[in-house]
């Protein structure tokens, strides 16, 4: 476990300098960066439970930001309302998440490959397209958020520190619970499936009650991932659910590493660092070449992006995480 | 058929135009190898499909150990102890030879749904395992991923996992397919032992093993059952030799 290869050695740093990470911001008075690794920790949680079924389960759902979506609106809708206490807003996102997962679930794991694929987006969409029906609660244009979830005293989410370690606590405990989740009998049951759900049912595992679980769990955790980035962002509209979403969410995984629990988290670090970072990369390339930085070129982030991301899926299999882990085997 | 484990009486299935299989009939006494054997497309897979429970017959009933499971799903009747190989090999790659037949124990030993103690841990689930691979002689590769395994020790790795659900019959699809006479030899061997204590129903195209092992055979073809009896009544049987004329040679030579 404890042993230093590489790979842990880059997941401890990167757990202290998470944790570090609001000291350095308060002293420097750089509050950009605590919002931004505010959110890559609250993304990070959702594609850590994104990963539990697809990763580990084989089920790759292109809906998962729905749940982004219903955990958020449950905020939303509820603070609108005039129902400020987190002990209320976030077991509705929890639940009404859970209940979702549980229908979607129920329906679309009867299909397999392409076809889950599919009706996991279709519903997705259609919680989007339902959202964007809420007149009263802004359609189209979203929703502002005017008072964070109300918790007991010291645990005040207004303050940008302390939700950021609540934001930060809630991704490790999440973390622990799928490694745990996942080694254990409920786990190999989950990974049989996903690696012969025809052998597991002939050896005597009910599989379908198994992975219906599995799913359940993994939107229920990111109904609560959306309850907070409602709360990040004090704001909430459709687009937090639309199907680049969901794709967001695989590319984190992928990028991170599929096969352990933090690689996820560590492909939300990569992601949403490389969009703030490249734009200012290439207006700095730009400058260097042409002595002034040409008009519109951040814009061309994206093209430096996708490559990478296919380099990654091409020659690394296993995400980062698994590119750091090959050593330790030689 | 006072100590039948598997009755099947009048099973019928088709596909489309074909009948895969023909108002089959089968008794497999407690205790005995009993051999199913047949031409290509004689309907043995379709057969062994639906005792297993992966095809719905259109019509008959499969009775096991004394209930009928003409509408049990899969994993249930794994859960009554009637227990499957492959045809072709059917594991699961991501893991050690050891965790496939862990799963196999964890299937029989109660719900999953535990969801803290680290399962590898459990020695409940890996002493049973461990005792599976030394059954089929793989136990010095427990540790060993399947990928870096052979033909021959994954065959043995099925016929593995199916002796760690603890059933009380074996369905073996052509548990030779694909080996060596060497590894034949072995896996002859390994059945001969198995037949002491369990019941087995075995598929196979290989007569030797066939005939060596079989204490009845039952001749499939085009779906029916043409006869059924002990190995040397099935080489005297003129149906039967009509039906394997291009392979008499195999049938009467043994």
């Amino acid at each position: 476990m404890a042993q230093l290869t590489p790979r842990n050695v880059l997941v401890a740093t990167l757990l202290v300098l998470l944790a570090l990470l609001p000291v350095y911001c308060t002293v420097t008075g750089n509050y950009f960066l605590m919002s931004l690794f505010t959110r890559i920790l609250i993304l990070g949680m959702a594609a850590v439970s994104l990963n539990l079924i697809m990763g580990f389960g084989g089920m790759v759902s292109f809906g998962h930001a729905a749940y982004l979506g219903i955990g958020g609106y449950a905020v939303g809708i509820l603070a609108k309302e005039g129902i400020n206490s987190g002990f209320i807003q976030w077991p509705v996102a929890v639940l009404v998440s859970a209940l979702f997962a549980l229908g979607v679930g129920a329906l679309s794991l009867r299909t397999r490959g392409v076809y889950f694929i599919m009706i996991t987006l279709a519903f997705a969409q259609m919680v989007y397209y339902v959202a964007i029906g809420l007149d009263r609660y802004g359609g189209d244009d979203g929703l502002t958020i005017h008072k964070r979830s109300e918790f007991f005293n010291p645990l005040n989410l207004s303050n940008r520190t302390i939700f950021y370690y609540l934001c930060f606590a809630l991704l490790m405990v999440t973390v622990y619970l799928v490694w745990r989740l996942v080694h254990s009998r409920f786990g190999m049951a989950i990974q049989g499936a996903r690696s012969n759900d025809r052998r597991m049912r002939a050896i005597g595992f009910p599989t379908y009650r198994y992975k219906l679980t599995c799913f359940v769990i993994a939107g229920t955790i990111c109904g609560l991932a959306g309850a907070l980035l409602a709360n990040h962002t004090s704001f909430i509209n459709p687009s937090i659910m639309f199907w680049t979403r969901s794709g967001d969410l695989i590319v984190m995984a992928v990028l991170g590493g599929m096969g352990t629990v933090f690689g996820p988290v560590i492909g939300a670090i990569a992601l949403l660092v490389l969009e703030e970072a490249l734009p200012i990369l290439i207006g700095g390339a730009s400058q260097l070449v042409t002595g002034h930085e040409v008009q519109g070129a951040r814009e061309y982030w994206q093209l430096i992006l996708g490559p990478m991301l296919l380099l990654i899926v091409l020659f690394a299999r296993g995400g980062i995480d698994g590119l750091l882990a090959r050593p330790s085997r030689g | 058929m006072a100590d039948a484990l598997l009755t099947v009486d009048g099973l019928t299935k088709r596909f489309g135009g074909v009948v895969a299989s023909d108002n089959v009939r089968l008794d497999v006494t407690r205790g005995e190898l009993h051999a199913i054997i047949g031409p290509n497309g004689a309907g043995k897979t379709t057969l062994i499909g639906q005792l297993a429970g992966e095809i719905v017959p259109d019509a008959g009933r499969i009775h096991f150990g004394g209930q009928d499971i003409t509408a049990l799903p899969v994993h249930g009747r794994s859960l009554m102890g009637l227990a499957r190989t492959f045809q072709i090999t059917s594991l699961f790659p991501h893991f050690t030879a050891l965790d496939n037949v862990a799963l196999a124990v964890q299937a029989h030993a109660g719900h999953s749904f535990r969801l803290w103690r680290p399962a590898r841990a459990e020695n409940e689930l890996q002493e049973p395992a461990r005792a599976a691979l030394e059954r089929v002689g793989l136990g010095h590769r427990a540790n060993t991923m399947l990928g870096s395994m052979s033909h021959g020790e994954h065959r043995q790795l099925e016929l593995g996992m199916a002796l760690a659900s603890k059933p009380s019959m074996l369905l073996l699809d052509e548990p030779m397919a694909g080996l060596g006479p060497d590894e034949s030899a072995r896996m002859v061997k390994t059945l001969r032992e198995l037949k002491r204590e369990l019941t087995i129903l075995l598929i196979e195209h290989d007569m030797e093993a066939v005939f060596a092992l079989a204490d009845r055979i039952t001749v499939l073809v085009y779906g029916r059952t043409i006869a059924s009896g002990t190995p040397a009544e099935i080489r005297a049987n003129p149906d039967v030799r009509q039906a394997y004329l291009g392979e008499q040679q195999a049938v009467t030579h043994v």
